[in-house]
């Protein structure tokens, strides 16, 4: 698998994941914006430098476990795993659309490599804390990640895991929340209070980490001090910016649900013009660099590059 | 007694063992799990309900096997979703209105949608749960699991089928669900009784009427058939434990004889086993048939048998319905 261990190099393959998610969005005409904008730094960490896993063999029993409980962020997932190699890039344009293995939410058995279907939201650190379970008393050195979302902890199936992996002290259990604020109504605290949630994990006995998720130093001192982690579960608690790297996106719960060009604001463009201004303000980013980089970094280029190129 | 000599006589040509001691059919379970969990892949989770749905011993014999999750059926059956996803054989026990009830969405896109080897078993199923009331009888479990993609649903009739189901489904890779009662049951079926997922099991043959029940009442069905034998109405008696694959091939072998059908379950007659014949019948060989269950109904308080009566569970509620079905006078 491609390793990336530069920041430089981590934060050029997240805008290039961001990238393919407003491509494969637009394309799709519907599905999730904000969530998988904020999460593509974590995303990039997790597959281009801290995950075990290996996209040519992807039921390696030696492999760390990825679980996405909020699975309507999927699209970062997808985008990061395409870009990682599991599948060919060119597919992330089937997503949403009859006879995809890229499902609206995940199906496992769509697409290799996916650990769970997720979509209905709640019941991921369950699973997540069962896997953590059973490779514990297999003495297994495998960590499971499950990544939530700051919303479904509205849930009560979310909680009952939180009360379950830390009575079995599961420490080879790595839940990182997307602390972005919003959720499909509105902002998380004016839906259903949160806050203080650190507080409220160490209560639950649970090791609890506040990390800026979209500032890969701290991501990734963080997320290697993981297979460390000892005597209870360890909750990171990422504080992301929805709709990351978009400017018209960033912090507006309007994108929360919706795909560029559906959504007129104050600060978005026209309609039509939302796809492409935002790939122009991804893609202008680091641009000195960006030659340099494709060459060293064969055939990582934005999926929008590619079409672009053979269209010309 | 007539009817006892007639049970007798039925008993003798089919080698049944009516007048065995009656156990309840969840001790089936607990002893069936026993036998499986040799195999140290097989987990129990329970939800603060160990004692009643006979996993104790289990507990004990097998304490490394065995995960209590506390009063929190979402997370039992989920937890055992992440479990069977490292090569686990989860069985999750709790009260049938608890889990599937509490807990059906999540057994819907964790177990069914994502094909995990989980073993869903709901205990104290049906009204002769009795005093508990009707908050605790679970009647729409049959139907909410049957109506799920990649779902088996079985309901043994007697302890020795339970014990044998408890097997068959350890055995059988995929999602699986399994319900018994509370009280104890006649013994139909001996160590010998051969067990197989969707094969039903015919007790009596006779070309009149078809009687296709599940779980304990079939005794009272088999009861019926000896009252309407006096009568010189000859009744095939099916055993219908597993409702979902049915087994639409013995069910239409009789059902071709008899032209006449009775369905008996102790569940809601929407979408549970009656539902399931019907719906196979009205496709393939539409005929008469005469649903007993509990219809459109909360359950309530009481002795299990006054409720098993009231509720027309017994057999000589049966055995009327079976003279009205067939046109004839008592």
């Amino acid at each position: 698998m491609k390793q990336l261990h530069s920041i430089k190099d981590l934060q050029m393959m997240a805008n290039i994941i961001r990238e393919d998610i407003i491509t494969a969005l637009t394309e799709a005409k519907s599905g999730h914006s904000a969530g998988p904008l904020g999460m593509a730094d974590i995303f990039t960490a997790l597959y281009f430098n801290v995950l075990k896993h290996n996209p040519r063999k992807p039921n390696w029993p030696g492999r760390d476990r990825l679980v996405l409980s909020n699975g309507h962020i999927c699209p970062v997932l997808y985008a990061t795993m395409a870009n990682a190699g599991y599948f060919p890039k060119k597919e992330l344009l089937t997503l949403r659309k009859l006879g995809t293995r890229l499902q609206g939410h995940p199906h496992r058995e769509s697409l290799p490599g996916l650990e769970t279907t997720s979509g209905p939201l709640g019941s991921g650190l369950s699973q997540a804390a069962g896997m953590a379970y059973g490779l514990k008393i297999d003495k297994k050195p495998n960590l499971v990640f499950a990544l939530c979302s700051d919303g479904e902890h509205d849930e009560g199936n979310h909680w009952e895991a939180v009360l379950f992996a830390a009575k079995y002290k599961l420490s080879n259990l790595i839940a990182i929340t997307d602390r972005n604020y919003i959720q499909i109504d509105g902002n998380t605290e004016n839906i259903m209070p949160l806050d203080p949630l650190d507080q409220k994990y160490n209560a639950f006995n649970w090791n609890v980490i506040t990390i800026d998720g979209n500032d890969f130093k701290q991501i990734l001192a963080v997320l290697h001090k993981a297979r460390s982690n000892r005597d209870r579960p360890l909750m990171i608690i990422a504080n992301t910016i929805p709709g990351k790297g978009v400017e018209y996106m960033e912090n507006d719960y309007r994108w929360h649900g919706s795909p560029p060009g559906t959504v007129k604001t104050e600060r978005a463009p026209s309609l039509e013009e939302q796809s492409s201004i935002a790939l122009d303000e991804l893609h202008a980013r680091e641009a000195e660099l960006r030659g340099k980089w494709y060459r060293q970094h064969n055939k990582l280029d934005p999926l929008h590059t590619l079409q672009s190129k053979k269209r010309t | 007694m007539t009817d006892l000599h007639q049970l007798k006589n039925l008993n003798k040509s089919l080698h049944l063992n009516f007048f065995r001691e009656r156990i309840p059919t969840r001790n089936g379970y607990g002893e069936g799990l026993l036998q499986v969990g040799k195999d140290k892949r097989i987990m129990v989770l329970c939800a603060d309900l160990v004692e009643s749905t006979r996993v104790l011993a289990f507990k004990e014999k097998y304490p490394q096997q065995f995960i209590e999750v506390g009063v929190a059926e979402q997370n039992l059956v989920t937890v055992a979703a992440g479990l069977s996803a490292v090569g686990k054989i989860p069985f999750v026990s709790s009260y049938a209105v608890f889990c599937p009830g509490r807990c059906w969405e999540q057994i819907r896109t964790t177990i069914c949608y994502n094909n995990r080897n989980v073993k869903i078993i709901g205990a104290h199923a049906g009204i002769s749960v009795g005093p508990d009331g009707a908050t605790h009888q679970m009647l729409e479990d049959i139907a909410i699991m049957r109506s799920l993609p990649n779902m088996v649903v079985v309901v043994p009739a007697d302890y020795e089928q339970t014990k044998k189901a408890t097997q068959a489904i350890a055995a059988y890779k995929g999602p699986a669900y399994m319900r018994f009662a509370r009280e104890k049951t006649e013994q139909m079926t001996t160590t010998k009784t051969p067990f197989q997922i969707g094969k039903a099991q015919v007790l009596t043959h006779g070309n009149d009427l078809t009687i296709i029940a599940a779980g304990p009442v079939l005794y009272e069905c088999l009861r019926a058939a000896a009252q309407l034998e006096q009568k010189n109405i000859h009744v095939s008696v099916i055993n219908c434990h597993t409702i979902k694959p049915l087994d639409g091939e013995t069910i239409l072998t009789a059902v071709r004889q008899s032209k006449k059908v009775i369905t008996v379950e102790e569940a809601q007659i929407t979408g549970g086993l009656g539902g399931a014949v019907t719906e196979f019948l009205a496709e393939h060989y539409p005929v008469p048939v005469k649903r007993i269950g509990v219809r459109d109904h909360f359950g309530e308080s009481g002795e299990p048998q006054e409720l098993l009566e009231q509720f027309g569970f017994s057999a000589r509620h049966i055995y009327k319905e079976a003279l009205s079905l067939l046109g004839r006078k008592r």
